[in-house]
């Protein structure tokens, strides 16, 4: 079993400003899950742990601060949602009393008043009947509703953070949108900072202001929404975008990156993505580890040609 | 009460169905959802059309009820709970109000299991008898099922040295034999009464319960709901008691029916060897002793205890057997 440390997260820094989203994208592996953890302070250690950083909130190094004084802040001031909803839901708890938990939890409030808050939550993430549904268990409700119980969990002490881990990767086409626009809307009403964490380009395209996409580890690359699509400056968000199936494309073999995602144990030396870049330049990339670069305005690339890639020459 | 649920669905654009597993659906469908945990997959498989919340219990229960080996161990086991509780109703006369005249005498009319070897009645014997063998069976396997609770709940949960201790420890006690731990301990008392018995069938009898306790919350441990209780700021005694001990305790539950059993003619092999309970205490095990030496000429002293210890076991075994089946998704 033991194989020595991964390196899941590395050198990874990201800002999130009140009311602002910000899409943490990257394939699976890279890391932004590990991040989200080490954020909330969900990692689970052993095996987990993190040697050195910050994780600033409001001035405060939560990673600094002791564990009752954190787990005030989980729930009340950052809260997460989950991939799964239906594994995040104690099965054997109705969705009232799961939802009720977290007046009860922070709030010390009395089960009656805990249970008609419960059904006020429901309301506003949109179960329909939710008084008739209050005592239902999570299994009685389909995927869309029960992350939507998940939100209304999430948001029920009126977060500042809220971090949403795919929140829609488990559920079908429609009700992802649903569900994007739900949290959307939300945010837009409590000036809350989400957190997206996706590999899907096209969830997030429409909800966030930002951009953070991930490899193995690091952040690659950070730029408004817009910007990033129009231009992307880092060879693998390139990649990713050149990946997606376009209507005009039609007919025609689909892109993909070279190669597959690095083995964490085994990080490529210099720039970790040069065994699969179309730009790379031997002596510089398989050696050196690039820095993310100022690109322009509140942009950053980690790479060392990212003119090259911006020009866009090579596409 | 079907009707919303299924206008819901639509109204959110799915077919119904699409997304939640269709009432009734098989047990292959629900433990393809997550493998593994005993709880829920169980209450998807049984979601009944149009009917109350089901819950993991109702359903197991819906699935009991039309068992007959239910009803039959069942209604044995209330019997002899009973009889344990109040022999009196069963029986007018007193177990020690014997009469040497009546020594080893056959069945009659008026006596139906004949008289023992001091001459008293051995029908109110074997009434009397049944008390101390499942008060031991009971306080043993409650006993076992504290101790594995916790245990088992802290190593599971925190890990680490926490569980090196109570796995190895439970390892140490596997190592010894069974018989000749329970020689040894109960030969250090000079009287053993129900307690000394339990107590030394608890110490050489907990590490099983409390190795399935251990697995069934690593298990629920590494569920996303409880990833999702501490992100929303669960301490974690509150993550422990309510959110991994009701989806950890089944297993441990449906064994304890059957170590009743198992614990009941551990007893009984105690005191038949002679390191169980003593003269003049009463009990099936004892009987069984007496009668050793003389069932061939007098069969009736072994077989009236021999036949209640049995049917006792069996009944608690079959119990813990169709419980755990109603209770195991994958059985459905």
């Amino acid at each position: 079993m033991r194989g020595g440390v991964a390196r899941a997260v590395n050198g990874v820094s990201y800002t999130l400003n009140p009311g602002e989203t910000l899409a943490v994208l990257g394939e699976s592996g890279s890391g932004k899950s590990v991040t989200a953890e080490a954020i909330v302070g969900i990692l689970d250690s052993p095996p987990g742990f993190i040697p050195k950083g910050e994780v600033r909130f409001r001035g405060d190094n939560l990673l600094a601060l002791p564990e009752a004084r954190r787990r005030q802040i989980r729930g009340q001031h950052v809260a997460m949602i989950f991939q799964d909803a239906l594994s995040a839901l104690n099965p054997v708890h109705t969705v009232g009393s799961q939802i009720g938990e977290m007046f009860r939890v922070h709030r010390g409030m009395s089960k009656a008043d805990a249970r008609k808050r419960a059904i006020e939550l429901m309301d506003l993430v949109r179960i329909p009947a939710a008084r008739a549904r209050v005592d239902d268990y999570p299994h009685q409700f389909s995927g869309g509703m029960r992350q939507r119980i998940m939100i209304a969990m999430s948001i029920a002490l009126d977060p500042d953070v809220l971090i949403a881990d795919e929140p829609t990767t488990a559920l079908d086409v429609t009700v992802q949108a649903q569900i994007m626009d739900l949290l959307a809307e939300l945010q837009r009403e409590r000036n809350m900072g989400l957190i997206l964490i996706t590999h899907d380009l096209g969830v997030v395209a429409d909800v966030a202001d930002k951009i953070a996409v991930m490899y193995a580890g690091r952040i690659v690359e950070e730029a408004p929404v817009h910007e990033i699509y129009a231009n992307p400056a880092h060879p693998y968000t390139e990649g990713l975008l050149a990946s997606i199936p376009r209507v005009d494309m039609k007919g025609q073999e689909l892109y993909a990156i070279k190669g597959l995602p690095p083995n964490l144990m085994h990080i490529p030396s210099g720039c970790p993505f040069h065994p699969r870049c179309p730009y790379r330049r031997d002596d510089v990339c398989t050696t050196k580890v690039p820095p993310l670069y100022d690109v322009g305005p509140a942009r950053g690339s980690a790479c060392h040609f990212w003119e090259e890639v911006l020009d866009g020459s090579n596409r | 009460m079907t009707d919303y649920r299924a206008t819901q669905e639509r109204d959110r654009g799915q077919a119904p169905g699409a997304v939640s597993p269709a009432p009734g659906t098989g047990g292959t469908d629900a433990s393809a959802v997550t493998p593994g945990v005993t709880t829920y997959p169980a209450a998807i498989a049984g979601g009944e059309v149009g009917g109350r919340p089901s819950s993991l219990a109702s359903d197991a229960w819906a699935d009991l009820r039309r068992k007959p080996l239910f009803w039959l161990s069942a209604s044995f086991i209330l019997l002899m709970a009973v009889v344990a509780i109040r022999p009196q109703l069963f029986t007018g006369q007193d177990p020690y109000e014997c009469d040497l005249l009546n020594s080893v005498k056959r069945p009659s009319s008026g006596h139906w299991f004949g008289y023992d070897i001091q001459g008293c009645d051995y029908y109110t014997r074997v009434i009397y008898g049944a008390r101390p063998s499942i008060s031991i069976g009971i306080l043993v396997t409650i006993m076992s099922v504290i101790i594995a609770l916790v245990l088992g709940a802290l190593a599971g949960y925190y890990g680490g040295w926490v569980d090196t201790l109570v796995s190895r420890s439970a390892d140490i006690f596997l190592g010894i034999p069974f018989l000749l731990g329970a020689i040894v301990f109960l030969n250090a008392f000079e009287r053993r009464g129900v307690w000394v018995v339990a107590l030394a069938l608890t110490v050489l009898g907990w590490m099983t319960l409390a190795r399935l306790m251990r697995s069934s919350v690593i298990q629920a441990r590494d569920m996303d709901y409880v990833s999702a209780a501490r992100a929303l700021g669960a301490s974690d005694t509150r993550i422990l008691v309510r959110h991994i001990l009701p989806n950890a305790v089944t297993p441990l539950i449906v064994y304890a029916t059957v170590t009743i059993g198992i614990i009941i003619s551990a007893e009984a092999t105690l005191s038949f060897l002679n390191v169980g309970l003593q003269l003049p205490s009463i009990s099936w095990g004892l009987q069984i002793q007496d009668a050793q030496f003389r069932f061939e000429s007098d069969p009736h002293l072994l077989l009236f205890p021999s036949l209640f210890l049995s049917l006792t076991v069996l009944s608690f075994m079959v119990l813990g057997d169709v419980v755990r089946d109603a209770f195991d998704p994958k059985l459905r």
